[in-house]
């Protein structure tokens, strides 16, 4: 016999389901008022610095269907680089966010504010990105992903420079549509499949 | 810039302990899952920092589902029950001030959702989610009515197990979960498609919730003990690094 290890495993994941939005956005399910305030409206108040921006997308499964019971999560800096509670930090900027595909279109937007570039461990910086983490019926376990955009400077990036097949970077960059404005397309499955990390 | 002590990077995902992306059992996971391998890397400032939610932001009723929807004026009809538990992390630390939220049906397993068309009638006094935050201890605890078991198209004749939909935050966004309570001794737990998408069935128990009768109001309520446990931080004595370093 040896010692017995003293730590303990993951609660297993399980599918947010279709109603993961009486939950997590109460309005948007029909219980609108349930809460006073309701979490996760935006990632930013009035007078945040930096450049406001709009993403627009949708999610579509392995036979390109849009899925319209989607619930995405966004994470991310403020102009600066620096994380809400980080020294510094700007204090209008929460950079989280839930942003849920139109029950019709199947369309997502977000309004946020461009990120700055964030620093390594040990190094290094990161171009600027949001982070995403994608949970909805038949999804396991959330899925983890990153939006870059397409007028910054990604050839340095650690976290893109990982993966191997090239053409499979530009699944993780958002083109620009317009002044501010961004494309970002996720494909759960099969071909041009967005790039989903296990961090 | 921060003087902010590094906690380290997250402990890498034990995939085993999770269900597979695709499971033909639970159709819709077919057209769901990701074909390509995911990319694995050791996490970064990105996914070990996180949102953090004040309580300030809570109102008195928000983890009181028998109240809430109808603003304590009249109570939802079913089994009342408390559910209650610790979030700790897997260095077995206790996650203190994290944000839990959750969603059920009512007692005849209908959701107050747009898009829920079973005919069993919702409760006017039941709207069906709640949220809370834990204590110094990570300790939390809900007031709510037992869900009802439904039935859903996937097989043919296929029921879920009465369930409540938990949702933690843990303190970095990389260890932010969803996963579902399921009730002791529920015999369509062992029938379940989802809840059997988890392969190990010593990780499908730990989502089935005992009864805990100490925790049990007489006269009142029932409860049942329902912990969780998220990721958590590698860190040795090498790897006290100041963030952005």
């Amino acid at each position: 016999m040896v010692q017995k290890l003293d730590t303990l495993t993951e609660t297993p994941s399980q599918t947010a389901g279709p109603y993961v939005h009486i939950g997590t956005a109460p309005t948007y399910a029909g219980l609108g008022g349930i809460y006073e305030h309701e979490i996760g409206q935006t990632t930013y108040q009035d007078g945040a610095e930096g450049e406001v921006i709009e993403i627009t997308g949708t999610v579509t499964d392995g036979t390109g269907w849009v899925l319209r019971d989607a619930v995405i999560e966004v994470w991310q800096a403020d102009a600066s680089g620096r994380f809400a509670g980080q020294e510094g930090a700007d204090p209008k900027v929460t950079g989280w966010a839930r942003v849920c595909a139109d029950p019709e279109s199947g369309e997502w937007r977000l309004g946020t504010i461009k990120p700055g570039p964030v620093p390594m461990r040990g190094g290094g910086w990161q171009a600027p990105h949001i982070v995403l983490w994608i949970v909805a019926r038949g999804i396991n376990t959330g899925l983890q992903s990153r939006i870059y955009f397409e007028d910054e400077a990604n050839g340095d990036d650690p976290v893109l420079a990982r993966i191997e097949q090239r053409p499979r970077v530009d699944t993780l960059i958002a083109k620009k549509t317009g002044d501010g404005r961004y494309r970002f397309d996720i494909r759960l499955q099969g071909a041009g499949e967005t790039v989903f990390f296990d961090m | 810039m921060t003087a902010t002590r590094d906690l380290g990077p997250l402990i890498p995902r034990n995939r085993d302990a999770h269900p597979p992306a695709y499971d033909p059992d639970y159709k819709t996971s077919v057209f769901r899952s990701p074909h390509l391998p995911l990319i694995s890397m050791e996490s970064t400032p990105s996914e070990e920092t996180g949102p953090r939610f004040g309580h300030a932001r809570l109102g008195p009723l928000d983890n009181n589902l028998i109240l809430n929807w109808t603003k304590g004026a009249a109570p939802a009809v079913g089994e009342r029950i408390l559910m209650h538990g610790r979030v700790l992390d897997e260095n077995a630390r206790p996650v203190p001030d994290t944000l839990i939220e959750i969603w059920q049906a009512n007692a005849g397993g209908r959701y107050r959702h747009i898009k829920d068309t079973y005919f069993a009638p919702l409760d006017p006094n039941f709207g069906g989610c709640g949220r809370t935050i834990t204590d110094e201890n990570g300790c939390y605890e809900f007031l709510t009515i037992r869900p009802g078991a439904y039935p859903w198209p996937n097989r043919g004749n296929e029921w879920r197990p009465m369930h409540v939909h938990v949702s933690v935050f843990g303190h970095s966004f990389g260890q932010r979960l969803i996963t579902q309570m399921y009730f002791e001794g529920d015999p369509l737990i062992a029938r379940c498609p989802i809840a059997n998408t988890v392969k190990d069935r010593g990780q499908l128990d730990r989502l089935v919730a005992p009864l805990d009768l100490g925790r049990a109001r007489p006269m009142d309520f029932l409860a049942y003990k329902f912990d969780i446990v998220l990721r958590g931080r590698r860190q040795t004595m090498f790897e006290n690094k100041l963030e952005g370093m």
